[in-house]
């Protein structure tokens, strides 16, 4: 009773405060909800035993992510921003096809059977320690998606400069 | 313990390619701070996809775990994508001079959307497919917003990108559905556990390919994910346009092929079943929404969406000989669709954008070869004989009337009837109006070189066709 209970508030409370993050007129409330919100997602990681992801979670997206979107805000004009309209004519429609998904997804999922269990159980995590397993399996059996992973991010940090950085009409 | 985790360093050999072409991207980015001829850069670039398309033909096998698969059908269509950029970059040089962009960065992103695509084909993991597919993404999405000042060139990048994310997240959605349900994110694995387990009608697995299928039909713009293309399309430079309808496309189809056929394989009742309807809007709306186009940009959007719609009928067949007929019309759309982009870059030139419909009329008075050029591709485009468009399409439509979908290869062909109006209406401004504007075309080397490989090869597959399908015959018995 008390996991189901656990993972109910949890899975609740994110749902509204997504909705709180999305509605807020002031992009800086938006953030300060998103804080909240990112904070119980690490609850949730951590309700799934995944302490190592939790803290991640709360250092990068909670720590720094957040605090480099306050300062892009707070650079901008946001005098501008409040006087914008939230969402588009169209929301009725989103909302509907949303819901249209939930209850699919609602129905569906009741036929869900679990596929096996891999060797990484609590106990074996427990035992090992979650970054040393982590570590490893990143840097042995996942090292090709790792190593993609890396491209991806300098292909980030090229575009940012490119298409922030770059004088116009050079030349 | 002498050996802490008992890692065995992976065999490196299949995927060699991937791995120079990395270093070769690197090196041409950094080549930009000493090279200041950016057409040396463009040079550069076109060797080193030589070098990559020359280390292909020796790197074959299974590596990672099964997570990397340089197979006959990884490798064909990687040398669509290395066509795709060596045509790209032939016809971008004076261009992109023209619209003040002359960035090395630009040959680099270029290269790295094309390693991504590479790492898609050859992806026999979801994880390896899915980072492959955010690596292609995210250099297309730059490329797209490459024109800094133009509005939009930003909106654009901006519609791409955030609808771009959006489809990731429903295919990060299916995956983590198909991993809880079986466990493994191994396609073989997948598709093994499914048939042992009896797990085909499960609604839950239903339920991720359909996941599935949002996620690839958006890189592969079928409706109804769709919305895009036309914007994003008309926005971007046109090069990284026609870069666009070609590469990421295929890698679409590429993954769509790979991950339907292989890891649902014992589905097969459920996904056509998905397919099917997307395939028919796709030809239905494409193909009706272009008629009334007035930019050629926007035209040529819609034209690769109903495009996207034709091919669709091979993986719906699900056989081998309809996976072939994907793969031959995807490097005969390759020559055709890109020749039709080069014209229409010639006719930019500075101070005039030349992205009109109307601004064709009378272009065979003045610039007879141009029009001449547009007139093969345009009817390739339609499937007219004697271009490879016509083959292209036979093949396809033969597979699914072979696999029993007489009536969705009528379909086609009416829908491909409809096509010729609005192709054949640009054939008709140019040989039956009279010229109003004086238009100024900016030719170059490089755009005479692509222009004719891609009109002789529209011309050559299409009067002798048997080379390309049998090679494409042998690469899709996977």
């Amino acid at each position: 009773m008390l996991p189901e209970l656990f993972f109910g508030y949890f899975a609740a409370v994110i749902i509204l405060l997504s909705v709180i993050v999305i509605t807020r007129r002031n992009p800086v409330h938006s953030v300060m909800w998103m804080l909240l919100l990112f904070f119980h997602i690490a609850g949730l990681y951590l309700f799934l035993n995944a302490e190592f992801i939790a803290a991640i979670q709360v250092i990068v997206y909670a720590g720094a992510i957040l605090v480099l979107f306050l300062f892009v805000l707070l650079l901008l004009n946001l005098r501008e921003e409040l006087k914008v309209k939230r969402f588009v004519g169209a929301w009725p429609a989103g909302l509907f096809i949303t819901t249209a998904i939930l209850v699919i997804v609602l129905g569906a999922v009741k036929s869900f059977v679990p596929g096996p269990a891999g060797k990484y159980s609590i106990e074996f995590i427990k035992q090992e320690t979650h970054t040393k397993a982590l570590g490893k399996l990143l840097y042995t059996d996942y090292l090709f998606p790792f190593e993609i992973a890396s491209l991806v991010l300098l292909v980030a940090i090229i575009g940012a400069i490119v298409l922030a950085k770059r004088k116009t009409r050079s030349k | 313990m002498t050996n802490l985790t008992g890692f065995i360093m992976p065999d490196l050999g299949p995927v060699m390619p991937e791995i120079v072409m990395t270093c070769l991207a690197l090196l041409i980015l950094l080549s930009e701070l000493v090279i200041k001829r950016k057409e040396t850069i463009a040079f550069f670039s076109i060797v080193s996809v030589a070098i990559v398309t020359y280390l292909l033909a020796g790197s074959t096998g299974t590596t990672f775990n099964g997570m990397f698969i340089a197979d006959g059908y990884s490798l064909f269509f990687k040398l669509i994508f290395m066509l795709n950029v060596i045509l790209t970059v032939l016809i971008s040089v004076k261009y992109i001079v023209i619209e003040k962009v002359n960035f090395g960065e630009y040959y680099s992103l270029i290269l790295f959307s094309t390693l991504g695509m590479m790492l898609m084909a050859s992806a026999g993991d979801l994880i390896t497919l899915y980072l492959g597919l955010e690596l292609m993404a995210l250099s297309t999405y730059v490329l797209a917003g490459f024109l800094r000042h133009d509005i939009k060139s930003n909106e654009a990048a901006m519609k791409y990108f955030l609808l771009g994310s959006f489809a990731s997240a429903f295919l990060l959605y299916g995956i983590s559905m198909i991993y809880g349900l079986t466990g493994t994110t191994d396609l073989h694995a997948i598709s093994s556990y499914i048939s042992q387990k009896g797990l085909s009608g499960n609604p839950v697995l239903t339920l991720s390919m359909i996941m599935f299928a949002v996620a690839f039909s958006f890189k592969i713009a079928a409706v109804p994910f769709h919305m895009w293309a036309p914007d994003v399309y008309e926005g971007a430079p046109t090069s990284v346009t026609a870069f666009m309808s070609v590469g990421p496309k295929a890698a679409g189809f590429a993954v769509l092929g790979r991950v339907f056929l292989t890891a649902f394989g014992a589905a097969r009742i459920e996904w056509t079943g998905i397919l099917i309807p997307i395939a028919i809007l796709t030809m239905a709306v494409g193909n009706i929404a272009a008629i009334s186009q007035t930019n050629i940009k926007r035209m040529l959007a819609y034209s690769s969406i109903a495009h996207a719609g034709y091919i669709l009928l091979g993986i719906i067949a699900g056989t081998s000989e309809g996976m072939a007929s994907v793969l031959n019309y995807l490097f005969i759309y390759a020559f055709m669709n890109i020749g039709a982009f080069a014209v229409v870059i010639m006719l930019r030139s500075e101070g005039f954008k030349g992205d009109n419909i109307s601004d064709y009329e009378g272009l065979a008075k003045t610039h007879p070869l141009a029009a001449a050029l547009m007139l093969v591709f345009m009817f390739s485009l339609t499937g007219i004989p004697p271009t490879a468009g016509f083959m292209g399409k036979f093949y396809l439509f033969m597979s699914a009337v072979s696999a029993g979908y007489t009536w969705l290869a009528v379909t086609a062909v009416i829908f491909s009837a409809i096509s010729a109006y609005f192709y054949l209406r640009i054939v008709m401004y140019m040989y039956m109006k009279e010229p109003k504007t004086a238009v100024q075309l900016s030719a170059s080397p490089g755009i005479a070189l692509a222009l004719a490989i891609t009109v002789i090869a529209v011309l050559l597959i299409g009067v002798f066709p048997s080379k390309v399908i049998s090679v494409a015959r042998i690469a899709a018995g996977f």
